[in-house]
């Protein structure tokens, strides 16, 4: 059902008129954060076959959702407002909640679970939190760099019922309305919607602030709260992780131009791809 | 009975390289479980959507509409109503950017498990068994669903769509009826006649031993003589050489072209990562001991601004 607003000559849904009851008039802005290993980080696999082994492996806030917590925080300066970040996991994401909140985000949920979660269970107990946190706009990173769905933010958006526009790289919000730019293959889509609606950032929305030392402080004082993630069954069954296809060392074919030739002989009669 | 259905997807009426793909892998994986398969695709005018039967696809539902030309919101809701109504257990998807956006909606609307950016599917005990890359390629890991249904999207240029036989695909026209999208795309911009990295069969990537962004000219130019795609390292995106599209590795795009060349590039475990899987990989570099040299098929230990030059001529002679 939709009402009319007369002086903004807009339809505003009952939905955001819940919210902002539930929120008390000021926009509530969420952003979803996952800690992740470094992306310079050797991976192994350890002696179970279903986890990467720890040795050596430095964890990092996953690097699209650096450009998430900027869009939150951006929006925020802009329309006012009040952020807060979302991670589930084990006690380690609190790091990565830290620094969320050391860039500048208010609050910081933790939802517990040390176990293994397919994404759409992972997608189940974010959208409760986000329901209970009230809020009407919604960043995720396009993707966790582990395990590389890029599904989350999509899926949590349609548990939610609220819009979605994935791996955008330009984001507006005016009123009631968002438009953004998406990465498609060879160009980019110009794509219309309205709040509620979910975002998932990709490279290139904007330039992520550093910490401030003044925030690293305040984060430092700064209570997370935590709470038992949702339980919910897997649909998807982890078998195995393996290693890629090692791949036989290469034929230097030569140390100066003189090689060419024998390259593109290679290319063209032995490999037959050019 | 396993009812396995292809999403065939079409950008201006252009069905999707990637596509044909998905109903060659349908077909088989039919075949294999004893099932039968089925398309579906959504658009407005679709150019010769029967051609589809030549990869193992009798019949093609189609959902055409003036209105679903362009890719929108509710695509999810005529996709999911199509697949509750005609009881489909197994879908499949391309991965592209259309498809890693629609797939997980269908996945979240269903209530089922989805195995994305797939790069194999195995039967085992009657089980689909998935395989696909994490952590940018660093490790795979094989995954089965246990909903009953179950959603897979193919990494492109992976599967093979195999030659395509005489066969026509009957047409199903449906006339599906929707609501206004709440999310739509009101226009497209083009990269003016550039091909994208992520649908390249060859791709020539410049890294930051080009030196600067006047140089990857002789990128463009090889890259426009072999029909293929620029790319670039994230050490030269990061300087604002080249746009982040062409950007191959971890925080850019993962690819898999029958030909890539890395010139100029090290390769850094995040640039490995994204190309690896490669067929071929060719290597231009003048320390010999780049990492890229362990990745390389073939390789030339030189300078890039000798060696890049005189490819081009060469590759030229063969081509005339």
């Amino acid at each position: 059902m939709k009402l009319y607003n007369k002086n903004k000559f807009d339809y505003i849904s009952f939905e955001i008129i819940n919210l902002l009851i539930v929120t008390g008039g000021i926009m509530k802005i969420a952003v979803c954060v996952n800690h992740v290993p470094d992306t310079a980080t050797k991976i192994n696999i350890s002696s179970d076959g279903k986890s990467i082994d720890q040795a050596g492996v430095t964890y990092v806030v996953n690097p699209y959702d650096e450009f998430a917590i900027e869009e939150a925080l951006k929006t925020k300066e802009k329309f006012g407002g009040e952020t807060v970040a979302i991670s589930l996991g084990g006690d380690a994401n609190k790091e990565t909640l830290r620094k969320a909140l050391a860039m500048g985000i208010d609050n910081a949920v933790l939802l517990k679970d040390d176990n293994y979660r397919d994404s759409i269970a992972v997608a189940k107990a974010l959208a409760e939190e986000i329901k209970a946190q009230g809020a009407e706009l919604v960043f995720f990173g396009k993707q966790s760099v582990d395990y590389d769905n890029s599904v989350v933010g999509q899926m949590t958006a349609e548990f939610l019922q609220y819009n979605c526009v994935s791996v955008v790289v330009s984001f507006t919000l005016d009123g009631n309305k968002i438009i953004c730019e998406r990465e498609i293959e060879g160009g980019k889509e110009i794509i219309e919607t309205t709040l509620p609606a979910v975002i998932t950032a990709q490279k290139g929305l904007n330039e992520p602030r550093y910490a401030s030392l003044k925030g690293i402080m305040a984060a430092k004082k700064k209570v997370i709260e935590e709470k038992p993630a949702l339980a919910v069954n897997n649909h998807v069954e982890l078998l195995t992780l393996k290693r890629p296809p090692t791949k036989q060392a290469g034929k230097i074919v030569g140390t100066d131009v003189t090689a060419v030739p024998e390259l593109v002989r290679l290319l063209h009669e032995e490999a037959k791809v050019i | 009975m396993t009812k396995i259905l292809a999403f065939i997807e079409q950008r201006s009426g252009q069905i999707k390289k990637s596509s044909l793909e998905v109903a060659k892998t349908a077909a088989d994986l039919s075949q294999k479980l004893n099932g039968s398969v089925e398309a579906l695709c959504i658009g407005n005018d679709v150019n010769s959507l029967d051609s589809i039967g030549g990869y193992g696809i009798s019949k093609v539902n189609f959902i055409k509409n003036s209105n679903l030309e362009n890719y929108s919101s509710a695509y999810t809701d005529l996709v999911v109503n199509f697949i509750n109504q005609n009881n489909f257990d197994v879908i499949i998807f391309s991965a592209t950017s259309l498809g890693r956006d629609l797939a997980p909606k269908v996945s979240a609307k269903l209530d089922c498990g989805i195995a994305v950016d797939c790069v194999e599917l195995n039967i085992s005990d009657n089980k689909i068994i998935a395989t696909r890359p994490i952590y940018a390629g660093k490790a795979l890991m094989d995954v089965t669903i246990n909903s009953d249904k179950k959603i897979f999207t193919l990494r492109p240029n992976v599967f093979s769509a195999g030659v395509p036989t005489e066969n026509k695909a009957e047409i199903n026209f449906i006339n599906a009826e929707f609501q206004e999208p709440k999310v739509k795309v009101v226009e497209i911009k083009k990269s003016e006649g550039k091909l994208d990295v992520a649908e390249a069969d060859i791709i020539v990537s410049g890294g930051r031993g080009m030196k600067g962004p006047e140089h990857f000219k002789m990128i463009e130019e090889l890259a426009d003589l072999l029909g293929g795609a620029v790319g670039a390292s994230r050490a030269v995106v990061d300087a604002g050489w080249r746009p982040h599209s062409e950007q191959v590795g971890q925080t850019g795009k993962t690819v898999s072209p029958t030909l890539y060349f890395a010139l100029g590039i090290s390769g850094a475990i995040q640039h490995l990562a994204g190309m690896r899987s490669s067929k071929y990989i060719v290597a231009v570099n003048k320390d010999k001991d780049a990492p890229i040299f362990q990745a390389a098929d073939y390789g030339i230990v030189g300078d890039v601004f000798e060696i890049v030059p005189a490819l081009i001529e060469e590759i030229k002679k063969i081509k005339s």
